[in-house]
């Protein structure tokens, strides 16, 4: 017993370092992308003389005397400015999805959870049919019949993220629903709707929160998955994805035009991961069966 | 091993409900069709096509019937009555995708089932060394593997094995190529010819699994150090049992039926990952179709694939369902 016990404590103790290094990298991550496009000296989108600053190495000056951290891309455009803009698109585009399916599975979950029958019944079908499509399909669906860009992506990851958040609210508001501050609030008098979203819902959102957080870094892998397969976010507007591709024949020639988003990309997901994950530990313990969905 | 009686129904009742996903799918991917806007004979005609080219188009393609009976002959078409025509290829979508769906299976089921292999030894690996180094460095190696995106790791495996490969003297089952299933133009019969395509596989296949067996040892670690003191752990340490079989053994039975479950709910996530991995190697598999499809504007062949990847998700999901009670045996008693 007193080993298990030790162990705990220990975990514990992970758990806070490594939500602490999570919170940090998405700080710093936030605060790049929002300082390093303002304060630039160049527009990273626009494109002059560009056999003087083209395919400039990491730590290396072009003709005129600027420096670049990272280097320059095929056009001579500063890879770390681009790549910061592209972040500020990839984040709003994790946490504006993510956030608003989480919204709407928590809704649906609680109306299917508190109303038995028809409603439980087809919103449980809807989720199952968009469930029996991998989301990439769904999105690839998305672009193909509508115009690909940011709002079509949002609008189709909001429409096939809400499932799985759905499902846990649903099922802990079958569970809080036998709680007995329930009758208590309806005998003071509160309606259906305010019972459910004022006191039972709030009780429920343990889960939800974890599964937004987790779906932040699945998000962004679509994104970015869709930008570089040129059906998500167009050039010149960079994306990760989108500056991925744009190395994609100069693997050789210069690796660090695909190798620094990617590296962006990555640290990103990571950071949503273990943040989620640092979520989990606290809020339930459970280890839920989870797969990614890229 | 024990005789169960399955009565009729717990037969009949999941592949009802599979077909009626399945038909809810067509629906979904119909409706979809139609929400969009604009009209795909815009799309097919050169510029400057008269009205009767159009009236023409439209009549060919059953546009100008009513929608009732559209949906009727797409709900054919997709359970395999009349074949509808790619716009592009003026083949049959099915045989298009008849050509493109073995690649896919291929690509997926070699990667998961190395993933779930690779991804099981390493979770249990770490759970019995907790927070010693090489538990910590492989924590980190999954966390960042399982955020990779497939086609970022695949660049990277091209440009080291592929393009660099000669220039730093890697050994010569190190060079592998990058583009296709197999040698274009090379007359290769019997076991070359299939050497030929396993060296082509090694890099798409690697890459699908090791993204994978990342997902896969993160869960089984979590969750055999939930096991850790569970009385049946003990009990099997009493009864004199190895560590080694208790991991192997104990462990792992325990771990079957969420392990099957996690399976099943993967194929999506492959189905995603074989999509980039297509296109980065290039292979004529499903999700490099799809892709192509969506650029050309050929809706049929687009649709086509979304129901057979919606297919093949309901398949897995049966499968895994009725392989439940044969992982967990606690399923068996209670299903009658």
């Amino acid at each position: 017993m007193g080993r298990s016990s030790h162990a705990r404590v220990a975990h514990v103790s992970v758990t806070s370092r490594t939500e602490r290094t999570a919170l940090v990298m998405i700080g710093v991550l936030a605060l790049a992308v929002v300082l390093v496009p303002a304060l630039a000296s160049r527009d990273p989108l626009r494109i002059d003389d560009v056999v003087a600053r083209r395919l400039i190495a990491p730590f290396g000056s072009d003709a005129q005397g600027s420096w670049h951290i990272l280097g320059t891309d095929r056009f001579g455009r500063d890879l770390f400015v681009r790549m910061m803009l592209a972040g500020r698109l990839s984040l709003l585009v994790g946490v504006i999805g993510s956030v608003f399916s989480g919204l709407l599975g928590t809704v649906l979950g609680a109306l299917a959870g508190w109303n038995e029958g028809w409603v439980d019944r087809a919103i449980t079908a809807l989720a199952d049919v968009l469930l029996a499509l991998p989301r990439l399909v769904l999105l690839l669906v998305g672009v193909a019949l509508w115009q690909p860009g940011l709002a079509t992506i949002l609008v189709v990851l909001v429409a096939t993220g809400w499932m799985g958040t759905a499902r846990l609210v649903r099922a802990e508001v079958l569970s809080l629903r036998e709680r007995p501050f329930v009758p208590a609030a309806i005998a003071l008098g509160g309606s259906s709707v305010r019972v459910l979203f004022r006191h039972v819902v709030p009780n429920a959102l343990g889960p939800a929160l974890v599964a937004t957080t987790l779906g932040i870094g699945n998000a962004i892998l679509l994104e970015s998955g869709l930008s570089f397969l040129g059906l998500g976010i167009q050039p010149p507007a960079p994306s990760w994805g989108n500056m991925i591709a744009g190395g994609r024949d100069l693997l050789v020639v210069a690796p660090w035009v695909s190798l620094a988003p990617g590296i962006a990309l990555v640290l990103t997901v990571v950071a949503t991961t273990l943040l989620g994950d640092a979520l989990r530990d606290r809020l339930a313990g459970e280890p839920v069966t989870t797969a990614r969905e890229l | 091993m024990r005789y169960h009686r399955v009565p009729l129904s717990a037969i009949l009742r999941p592949l009802s409900r599979a077909a009626l996903l399945y038909w809810s799918v067509l629906t979904l991917t119909f409706a979809l069709l139609r929400m969009a806007p604009g009209d795909p004979t815009v799309f097919l005609l050169p510029p400057g096509a008269s009205a009767a080219d159009v009236t023409r188009l439209r009549n060919e393609l059953g546009l100008d019937r009513s929608i009732a009976v559209q949906y009727a002959r797409w709900v054919q078409e997709s359970l395999g009555g009349a074949t509808s025509v790619s716009f592009a290829s003026r083949r049959p979508v099915r045989a298009v995708i008849a050509d493109a769906l073995p690649i896919s299976l291929g690509l997926g089921v070699a990667s998961l089932v190395l993933s779930f292999l690779v991804g099981t030894t390493v979770g249990l690996f770490q759970a019995a060394r907790r927070g010693r180094p090489v538990d910590t460095l492989l924590t980190i190696v999954s966390v960042v593997l399982a955020a990779s995106p497939a086609y970022w790791l695949g660049l990277g495996a091209i440009a080291c094995f592929t393009y660099l490969a000669s220039s730093w003297s890697l050994p010569l089952f190190l060079r592998l190529p990058a583009i296709g299933l197999n040698t274009p133009g090379a007359e290769l019969h019997g076991l070359a010819y299939v050497a030929d395509v396993v060296r082509h596989s090694i890099l798409p296949v690697t890459l699908l699994a090791a993204i994978g067996a990342a997902g896969v040892a993160r869960y089984v670690r979590s969750s055999a150090l939930d096991a850790m003191g569970a009385d049946w752990m003990r009990t099997a340490r009493a009864k004199g049992a190895s560590e080694r079989s208790v991991y192997a053994k104990h462990l792992l039975a325990n771990q079957r039926a969420p392990l099957l479950t996690l399976f099943a709910l993967s194929l999506p996530g492959t189905v995603a990952g074989s999509v980039f991995v297509e296109t980065i190697f290039a292979w004529p598999g499903m999700g490099r179709l799809m892709v192509t499809s969506i650029v050309a504007r050929d809706y049929p062949v687009v649709m086509g694939c979304a129901a057979t990847f919606a297919a093949v998700v309901i398949v897995a999901n049966l499968a895994a369902e009725a392989l439940l009670p044969w992982a967990d045996p606690r399923m068996r008693e209670s299903r009658t």
